[in-house]
């Protein structure tokens, strides 16, 4: 049950180059912002749009020249389209009925589904009556009802209100633990990336950009939408044993690396003075305040200078510092916080 | 209001209401009840709806294929066949009907053939009816077929495939039962265009009493001989009409 593709699809301004690779039970998330052509890879796996090249491999088997009914791939659709005219159990029902299973037998299937997603009293309801929750697990039933080879999740939280969306993530983890095929799942939220993915795919202007386990992303971003995404401020310079210089700053980092290298630091790590404090000069630099807001229980600071960045200060700081926009402060990293990669 | 438009906007109304109005006063109401189990009423009246009905039914089942094909499909030349299949709209019906003789008549291309293979003949028969009234009124199932599909959202079409529906499955049972509103409202158009067919069914199928003698065609012959009768007759059929636009209320009327 594994999944190997390779799917390029060209449009007149855009083209998606991507590979994505999936093992049984395994869960691999496609992650990118909005027109990144995720989407996109995700109907070309399913045969909903023709590939330009490459190829769909499922259990050494090429599949990308057969029509979607022959795949073997089941889809949760970013709004589920649940079929509005028939119940929830029909809706389920309806893949193992196309398979050839007569209408009681597949309505046996159906229920046994639907009591595994914890809605077998909601059997004979109609889409429009349940909740966004609700439809989620039934499109999630009705996909895996037909037991696709791939399974594959278009935005599966995005529909969701954020209460709601929570204790979905939560549950669609377990289903997906106990599903035996390939999972591949687009989304452009990280959170839900991070949660259900074993392995991240990042995609960006229709090409891959990063590929990881959530731990290796979150630590080691290599693009600003990543670095963004994972809350770090990610340069990238020449590093020289334990120091990399980007442009005219110089940080220290625990690592010893030579060439091009990649610095990476959170918000947090950095911390903001009105006059030069003593010390290393190392990590240090003047930054002119470019905005102030608030973020979370802290104040979000972001700084121009010879490097952009984003520093959090606690709110007690942020009033001793008396920071406004336009004025100039020495900005400090502490070292032990900044790590540093090959680029 | 600016009166520009209030006058001839009141104007209009009255032309629309004032004949129907009409048809209500002169009536005779006394002998009504008589005069509409007549035989002859009956006869026209049942004829009538059987044929509106089975013309109806031959459209469905022709007509929402092509709707579909017209919608769903890249056809070369839709644009073309889009605009063959409106002609009979505009198409005076007796032209319709002239053109049916000429095609499906004795002599005619398909016509000839049919008697010759089959001995069928169907100009001046009740097939021949229904065969006028499709040719009328299959456009406005179509229209509404197509529109209807146009406006449904395909992605549904397209989660059934994924669920291993082949595309004739995906039409009977994802397809079909999302657009039946749709449908339901042609097929009544289609059903009211039928019932009130005139020129083609005189001209290719004749005025033949329980044969091919429509309710539309008893009216006209009826005005000539007999007045009062050709007014019920007119009151049935304005009563079908007013029946039909009550069931369809919701769907167009109301939705103001």
């Amino acid at each position: 049950m594994s999944l190997h593709a390779h799917l390029v699809v060209e449009r007149p301004a855009f083209r998606l180059d991507v590979e994505i690779h999936a093992a049984a039970g395994e869960v691999v998330a496609v992650l990118g912002p909005n027109g990144a052509g995720k989407t996109t890879a995700l109907r070309g796996l399913a045969g909903l749009i023709p590939l330009s090249g490459g190829h769909v491999t499922l259990d050494g088997a090429r599949v990308h020249h057969l029509p979607p009914e022959r795949r073997g791939i089941g889809v949760v659709f970013q709004d589920y389209l649940l079929f509005p005219h028939l119940s929830a159990l029909d809706n389920v029902a309806f893949g193992p009925r196309c398979q050839g299973l007569g209408k009681a037998a597949a309505r046996k299937v159906a229920a046994e589904l639907l009591d595994r997603v914890g809605l077998a009293d909601h059997a004979h309801v109609r889409p429009g009556r349940l909740s966004g929750g609700q439809a989620q697990r039934v499109a999630l039933a009705r996909a895996l009802a037909v037991r696709p080879r791939l399974l594959l999740l278009d935005e599966p939280l995005a529909a969701l209100d954020a209460h709601t969306r929570l204790e979905i993530r939560a549950e669609l983890r377990r289903h997906l633990d106990g599903f035996d095929g390939a999972t591949v799942l687009v989304t452009h939220d990280p959170l839900d990336a991070m949660v259900l993915a074993h392995r991240l795919v990042v995609v960006e202007n229709g090409a891959i950009v990063q590929t990881g386990t959530p731990a290796e992303i979150a630590r080691h971003p290599r693009t600003d939408y990543v670095a963004r995404l994972v809350g770090l401020n990610l340069y990238r310079g020449e590093a020289d044993g334990n120091q990399v210089t980007v442009g005219e700053v110089v940080f220290s980092s625990a690592e010893r690396l030579t060439g091009p290298a990649f610095v990476a630091f959170p918000p947090s790590a950095v911390a903001l003075y009105r006059s030069r404090p003593d010390g290393s000069p190392r990590n240090l630099w003047r930054a002119v305040i470019d905005g102030i807001e608030r973020h979370g229980d802290n104040v979000r600071v972001h700084l121009r200078g010879p490097i952009t960045l984003a520093a959090d200060v606690t709110p007690s700081a942020a009033a001793d510092l008396d920071l406004t926009p336009g004025q100039e402060v020495w900005a400090a990293v502490k070292a032990t916080e900044t790590h540093a990669y090959p680029a | 209001m600016p009166w520009p438009l209030l006058v001839p906007a009141l104007a209009g109304l009255a032309f629309l209401v004032l004949p129907l109005a009409g048809l209500l006063v002169r009536a005779p109401w006394g002998t009504l009840p008589q005069r509409l189990t007549e035989p002859r009423v009956l006869e026209a009246l049942r004829l009538s709806l059987v044929t509106a009905t089975v013309a109806t039914a031959l459209c469905l089942l022709l007509g929402v294929p092509l709707a579909w094909l017209l919608a769903r499909t890249a056809l070369p030349g839709r644009r073309l066949v889009r605009a063959l299949v409106t002609v009979p709209l505009v198409l005076p019906p007796v032209v319709g009907g002239v053109a049916l003789l000429l095609v499906l008549g004795r002599r005619g291309l398909v016509g000839q053939w049919l008697y010759d293979a089959f001995g069928v003949s169907l100009p001046f028969t009740t097939t021949g009816v229904v065969l006028a009234e499709a040719f009328v009124a299959m456009p406005f199932l179509v229209i509404a077929v197509e529109g209807a599909l146009r406006a449904a959202d395909q992605r549904y079409e397209e989660a059934a495939a994924t669920l291993g529906a082949s595309r004739w499955t995906v039409f009977r049972r994802v397809t079909l039962p999302m657009v039946a509103p749709g449908v339901l409202a042609g097929a009544v158009l289609c059903w009211a265009r039928a019932l009130g067919e005139f020129g083609a069914t005189i001209t290719f199928a004749g005025n033949f009493p329980g044969r091919t003698q429509t309710m539309p065609l008893a009216v006209y012959l009826a005005l000539e001989t007999d007045p009062d009768a050709a007014i019920v007759l007119s009151l049935a059929l304005l009563a079908v009409s007013v029946i039909i636009l009550a069931a369809l209320r919701d769907r167009w009327v109301g939705t103001a």
